[in-house]
């Protein structure tokens, strides 16, 4: 601790910040705008200037920069001094000199830092008299505009896209006052966390684009706290309404999640909620009916049918415990193909019942070596992959600090650091994006990146099993690997059911049981597939394939599926079968699919952002998300909806419960997994000072008259019988605790920046700590021994190509397919094959290749790529009509001879 | 007079060969340092000698060296700065394209100074005639052993290489060089950590101008006390000093430290053209403050000009006359710092096109009543620690003085022509 003095008075605070971060901690609102708490200081808009004196005699004290200015003891400073007052409103004044003031027509007007600090400065009246410079703009593609005349040249978008996120296509050009940040020539921005430059902007440069489709200001948007539901990281989102439309995502801070950032997938992937096929009324054998008739329905089918529900990975814990609760535990099955269910459970046995800790996002971004088997973190999980970047770019070689550079100065860090980096290793099946920053990058099959986990974790432990007739080509790798984890202090090893396979996560499994074994305080992820894959899993149920003998045994003739399409599960053939063999199908969805098109009834449930729920990341971390609006049509939680249905058949269990907290309560008492559960919940009668906290900012227009074209008189907003959140403006202003926070404000600080507000520190936890429970702890008394059962080298098949699944973060996932903006982005679908493959068949790049897939033939477009193992051939996840969930399997080359591209009839899911 | 750093330099400025500098002496410094000298000892004779940085800042050059950790692993790099392009100074040029062998032979001992194993000249891309020199004088030098592995058979090894820019005047700003030679954006870095422990490539690193660099052979061969008493003054050397503007015979010479203006102006550059009246000069280069008539007796040594208010800079005079407009030659001035501001930080990059706009509204006589209270604003805002680099405080100096000494000149376009409004639209 120091002791340093601010305007004469006295303050310990910590060492090892820069005064800028000091300041603000201590409540001094100091400008800035290079600064960024997730990038440190490069000193370059010269905002944040405050006064250092030599001592206490000093009375003329120097101007210096507090984010480039270290806290040392006994300092003395003046924030509030005539000279810096004067030099930090020159600052905006010179910012201004080229700045357009179009914030009347600027998307970051009313939650611009730029306008903030040019208000927190005092600067009001314009002395410059000339022409402003102006700009060519760029079209970025479909997630960001870009508005270069808008800029303040804070670098910040180069320094996140670039050196944060090893973006390569943004940067800054030419020189002078001329000083350009864009692409190199009209494009795509390519790096998967591009929209982040809409946070971190600190005015309107970079502003997302499916906003303005569908424009609000921040201060008239209905904002709750919500979870992304686009993988399986759950990033903490908030999510903003106006006139029943779903407008935006924005990130909300999670110290161990998501920290300040958002991937492309989870920010804009939010269209779906208001595209076209949404389900809006319930429906019986397609056609449109009254709730009333519904419910008579139902009561009618459920009466005399023997019934079965299928879950789902992407509802949440709420309505997969209710309809199971509905169905019974016996006719509760899992709706994801068994493979993928046996992979989800041995992910959360290894975590429950093994030595090894599953570690957050923020423990990833800490660890000092990691490996990587099988996973493309970018495509399935990327804020994984953006905090294995963060891994890799720490510098712990002790050189700073022995010149005394701190963590904060990030170009100096950068300087002497150079090219040096922490330790990944990666075993994919073919490039990922993470290659340029690995130490070894390893392309093999699933096989075969299972063998090289399990020889690493014998050479940590030769108690582990070792694969027999182990190259000694590859040995040397996996001794090398080995000794890389063995000195670390903290590794990670991350895998997931990305390349399907068990033995891959065994392998990574043995390989950190075996680092535990020699006192290493390891770490071990599962990424997995969807946004309540670990949550459905917790939930006891069986597998799809039971379900679908049930139906042909004739244990059952009904089925209710919840939020789920089926054919994503299971083959197109099997699944449809199946269907059809259901004398009713009563699907709850939000959105239309293959399933609801043959459903006999479809019930409209909610999306995320008309639900509440709890879903469990792939850390065991459950959260929960608040209904963002309730929606003006038939449409209601997938929850509450089976609550009706179980107090109509007058349902022991479902007729007791009357909300969210009276089903979470019951799954805390049933589900042995689930105990904790209920602490994920604010009481719903909690309440701050006797107030609700308001959706509403307390600018939020229009309240009297939005309305007014319906009924002239004001309606009353709806009242929340499921969290203290309100719906209106009214309520309390005091910070509310962490999972329920519906947007960022505070006096002066309406940008994004005011997150800084509901920090202990800048950059640190929230006020109230990180929200989430965390469902899965490490077994100190694991009796989990090392796995055996290796898999066998993977040998070429003649005329076969062994098929496995490949990741697309815009298209792998379901429901962000389905955004329009998203959509711009989803590769055609391919067949990736290697060049000696290609050579074999006579095929181009592009060039149709025949293959037969579980007898089932399929032509795809290939693409060729050097690394993929021979005789491996890669499907994209989601992109085709494929069977990708029964994938890895021999797919039979039907073809060799040339084929032209024209014969080709692209068989997709997404309606461009 | 003895003018060491020229005297070898022929009529026809053809550079000497590496045989023809050998004959007259060149390298003995080199041998005579491996043979019997350790490197702690070269850069105690060259604090001795007060050899102070020529590139415009003055910095004891055995200081600056002295912060290099010594026994730091390779690589550590020595780096002469050739970039020059400031206007108004063109002294390093002479010593580039005509005395190559002798700023290598300095290079080679200030590397062996700091246990420095790669070097680089980075050089001003106009200079053609230089590269040509260099390289050829690189490949002479190595061909003989005086650079690369194990030289004279010693344990020291130097690789040396030329490197040009593409013409941006903060490459010449040390940390702006290493960031450009690394192949990033030529902005400056800032301070600490120095160069010397975290320089090029993240390595210890010296950045020293090419003259400082020519003076070290014969530090090391004469010995410090020689070099002092070279100098009139306390700041040790001779100096090549050079004059541009209206004077009859604007050039280059290499004399004794602490010369005063007057001997310079009047007995080497020839006095002012005639009918032509001395007003000013800019004792250093662009960057420095206005010395004007009282100032003619200033000792042009770094103590006695600071004194004066200005800087010995680089010790290259720009004289302004009485026939030039104050006004165009200040903005002349500020356009080229306006152009060549990396555009980093925010005062540099929005200050000076603003302070050029209104020069030039000035000079075309759309003053307005508030402008010099904006220009002396700037002077002050512009000041040293609140920009990022040292650009814009030197962009400053000119300005500053300017206002000082030729008030009346700035005003009389105001006065006579103050408009009540100036906007974009109703430029005239």
């Amino acid at each position: 601790m120091a002791t340093i003095i601010i305007d004469c008075k006295t303050y310990e605070v910590p060492l090892g910040k820069n005064v800028l971060e000091t300041c603000l901690n201590l409540g001094f609102d100091v400008p800035y705008f290079c600064w960024h708490p997730g990038l440190g200081s490069v000193g370059a808009c010269r905002q944040c200037a405050v006064k250092v004196f030599k001592d206490a005699d000093d009375k003329k004290g120097r101007l210096v920069m507090s984010c480039m200015e270290p806290v040392v003891h006994n300092q003395h400073l003046a924030v509030h001094d005539a000279d810096t007052i004067d030099f930090r409103k020159q600052v905006i004044e010179w910012l201004m000199t080229n700045h357009p003031h179009d914030c009347a027509v600027c998307d970051e007007g009313g939650s611009c830092h730029l306008q903030d600090m040019t208000v927190m400065t005092g600067h009001h009246e314009r002395r410059f008299t000339f022409n402003k410079r102006t700009y060519k703009n760029q079209d970025l593609g479909p997630f960001l505009n870009h508005e270069m005349n808008r800029c303040i040249q804070c670098y910040r978008c180069v320094r996140f896209y670039k050196d944060y996120a090893g973006g390569k296509d943004l940067d800054a050009y030419a020189s002078k006052n001329n000083v350009y940040f864009g692409r190199a020539e009209d494009g795509v921005l390519e790096n998967e966390f591009s929209g982040n430059l809409a946070e971190i902007c600190p005015t309107g440069v970079f502003t997302d684009k499916t906003l303005k489709e569908h424009y609000t200001r921040k201060w008239d948007l209905t904002m709750s706290p919500s979870i992304c539901q686009h993988c399986s990281v759950g990033c903490n989102t908030i999510a903003g309404e106006r006139y029943g439309a779903l407008r935006m995502i924005h990130n909300r801070f999670h110290e161990k999640i998501n920290g300040y950032f958002l991937c492309d997938r989870g920010r804009f992937g939010y269209e779906f909620v208001n595209a076209e096929n949404r389900i809006k009324q319930p429906s019986i054998n397609g056609d449109v009916v009254e709730r009333t008739e519904l419910e008579t329905r139902l009561e009618k089918i459920m009466k005399s049918a023997k019934v079965i529900g299928i879950g789902s990975p992407r509802a949440s814990l709420q309505s997969n415990f209710a309809l199971k609760t509905l169905v019974g535990e016996d006719n509760f099955y899992h709706g994801v193909s068994d493979h993928e269910h046996d992979l989800a459970e041995l992910a959360v046995r290894i975590l429950k019942d093994g030595p090894v800790r599953t570690p957050s996002t923020k423990e990833i971004e800490k660890s000092d070596a990691i490996f990587v088997l099988g996973e493309d973190l970018t495509n399935t999980a990327p804020i994984v992959a953006l905090a294995v970047r963060q891994a890799v770019r720490q510098d712990l070689s002790g050189e700073p600090e022995k010149i005394h550079i701190q963590g904060w100065q990030d170009a100096a860090r950068k300087n002497l650091q150079q090219q040096r980096k922490m330790p990944l290793y990666s075993a994919t099946i073919h490039e990922t994006k993470l290659d340029d920053i690995c130490t070894s990058a390893n392309y093999a099959t699933p096989e075969d990146i299972a063998r090289l986990g399990f020889a690493v974790a014998h050479c940590v432990d030769h108690n582990s099993p070792a694969p027999e007739h182990f190259p000694e080509a590859l040995q040397v790798r996996a001794r090398s690997i080995a000794n890389g984890l063995l000195a670390a202090k903290n590794p990670t090893i991350i895998s997931g059911a990305g390349c399907a396979s068990s033995a891959v996560m065994k392998a990574a499994a043995n390989v950190a049981i075996a680092l535990h074994k020699n006192g290493i305080v390891v770490g071990l992820t599962y990424t997995m597939l969807e946004c309540n894959s670990m949550g459905l899993t917790m939930i006891g149920g069986h597998r799809l394939s039971a379900a679908f003998n049930a139906v042909i045994n004739g244990h059952a003739d009904t089925l209710i599926l919840l939020e789920n399409d089926l054919f994503r599960h299971g083959s197109f053939a099997e699944v449809g079968d199946f269907l059809a063999r259901c004398k009713n199908v009563i699907v709850l969805d939000h959105t239309k699919s293959d399933s609801t098109d043959r459903a006999s009834v479809v019930i409209p449930a909610g999306t995320f952002a008309e639900s509440d729920g709890i879903i469990v990341n792939n850390e065991g971390r459950a959260q929960r998300f608040f209904q963002v609006y309730e929606s003006t049509e038939s449409i209601q939680e997938s929850w509450r909806w089976i609550i009706n249905i179980g107090k109509t058949l007058q349902h022991p269990k479902l007729q007791t419960w009357q909300n969210f907290e009276d089903i979470s309560k019951a799954m805390a008492s049933e589900e042995p997994m689930l105990q904790n559960i209920d602490e994920v919940n604010p009481a719903v009668d909690f309440r701050i000072v006797g107030q609700r906290i308001p959706r509403e900012p307390h600018r939020f227009s229009g309240r009297t008259s939005m309305h007014a074209h319906i009924q002239v008189s004001e309606q009353k907003p709806p009242t929340d019988d499921d969290s203290p959140l309100s719906y209106t403006m009214e309520g309390t202003r005091i910070q509310p605790p962490s999972a329920m926070i519906p947007f960022y404000w505070s006096p002066g600080w309406n940008s994004v920046q005011s997150v800084a507000k509901y920090q202990h520190e800048v950059g640190g936890s929230l006020k109230d700590g990180d929200s989430g429970i965390r469902l899965l702890e490490a077994n100190a008394a694991s009796s989990l021994v090392y796995f055996q059962g290796i898999p066998e080298a993977f040998v070429p098949l003649e005329h076969h190509l062994w098929i496995v699944p490949t990741y697309h973060i815009f298209g792998s996932e379901e429901m962000s397919a389905k955004s329009a903006s998203i959509q711009k982005r989803i590769p055609t679908p391919y067949l990736l094959i290697s060049a000696v493959d290609a050579n074999i068949y006579h095929l181009k790049e592009q060039d149709i290749i025949k293959v037969s897939i579980a007898n089932i033939s399929y032509s795809f477009p290939i693409k060729i790529n050097r690394n993929i193992p021979v005789g491996m051939a890669a499907l994209p996840y989601g992109l085709c009509d494929a069977p990708i969930n029964a994938l890895p399997e021999w797919g039979i080359v039907e073809t060799s001879p040339l084929t032209e591209l024209h014969d080709y009839v692209r068989k997709t899911k997404v309606q461009h | 007079m003895l003018r060491p750093l020229t005297s070898h330099i022929r009529e026809d400025r053809r550079p000497l060969s590496l045989k023809e500098y050998e004959k007259l002496g060149g390298y003995e410094a080199v041998r005579k340092v491996f043979k019997s000298m350790t490197p702690q000892a070269v850069q105690q004779l060259v604090k001795d000698s007060n050899l102070r940085g020529r590139g415009g800042a003055g910095f004891s050059t055995g200081l600056k060296w002295s912060f290099v950790p010594l026994d730091a692993p390779q690589p550590k790099y020595l780096i002469c700065n050739a970039d020059e392009m400031e206007p108004g100074t063109f002294k390093d040029r002479l010593l580039l394209e005509s005395a190559p062998h002798q700023l290598i032979e300095g290079m080679i001992l200030a590397a062996f100074a700091i246990q420095a194993d790669t070097s680089y000249v980075f050089l001003r891309w106009a200079y053609k005639d230089a590269a040509k020199a260099i390289i050829h004088a690189i490949h002479e030098a190595s061909d003989a052993g005086y650079l690369g592995d194990n030289i004279l058979g010693t344990d020291f090894s130097l690789h040396m290489h030329l490197h040009t820019g593409v013409g941006r005047y903060i490459c010449g700003e040390e940390t702006a060089l290493l960031n450009s030679l690394e192949g990033k954006r030529a902005t400056p870095r800032s301070k600490p950590p120095f160069p010397q422990v975290s320089g090029l490539f993240g390595k210890p690193t010296i950045v020293n101008n090419v003259e400082t660099l020519s003076c070290l052979p014969h530090i090391v061969n004469y010995g410090a006390d020689w070099f002092q008493k070279l100098s009139r003054t306390g700041d040790a050397g001779t100096k090549i000093y050079g004059v541009s503007g209206k004077v009859k015979r604007p050039g280059l010479w290499e004399l004794p430290m602490g010369v005063t203006l007057r001997e310079l102006l009047e007995d080497y550059a020839g006095g002012m053209w005639d009918g032509h009246t001395f007003r000013g000069a800019l004792p250093g280069g662009a960057s420095t403050d206005f010395l004007v008539e009282q100032h003619l007796d200033v000792k042009m040594d770094y103590g006695s000009v600071a004194a004066a208010g200005s800087r010995l800079g680089t010790g290259t005079v720009i004289v302004l006359d009485d026939k030039t407009s104050v006004v165009g030659f200040v903005k002349n001035l500020i356009h080229f710092f306006a152009q060549e501001s990396c555009g980093f930080c925010t005062p540099c990059r929005e200050g000076l096109p603003w302070i050029e706009k209104i020069l030039h509204a000035l000079e075309n006589e759309r003053g307005q009543r508030g402008d010099l209270k904006i220009l002396e604003q700037h002077t002050r805002l512009l000041g040293p620690g609140n920009t990022f680099c040292a650009l814009a405080p030197g962009a400053m100096e000119p300005l500053q003085s300017a206002l000082k000494y030729f008030r009346k000149d700035f005003e009389q376009y105001i006065a006579a022509y103050a408009t009540p409004c100036r906007s974009g639209l109703m430029n005239r």
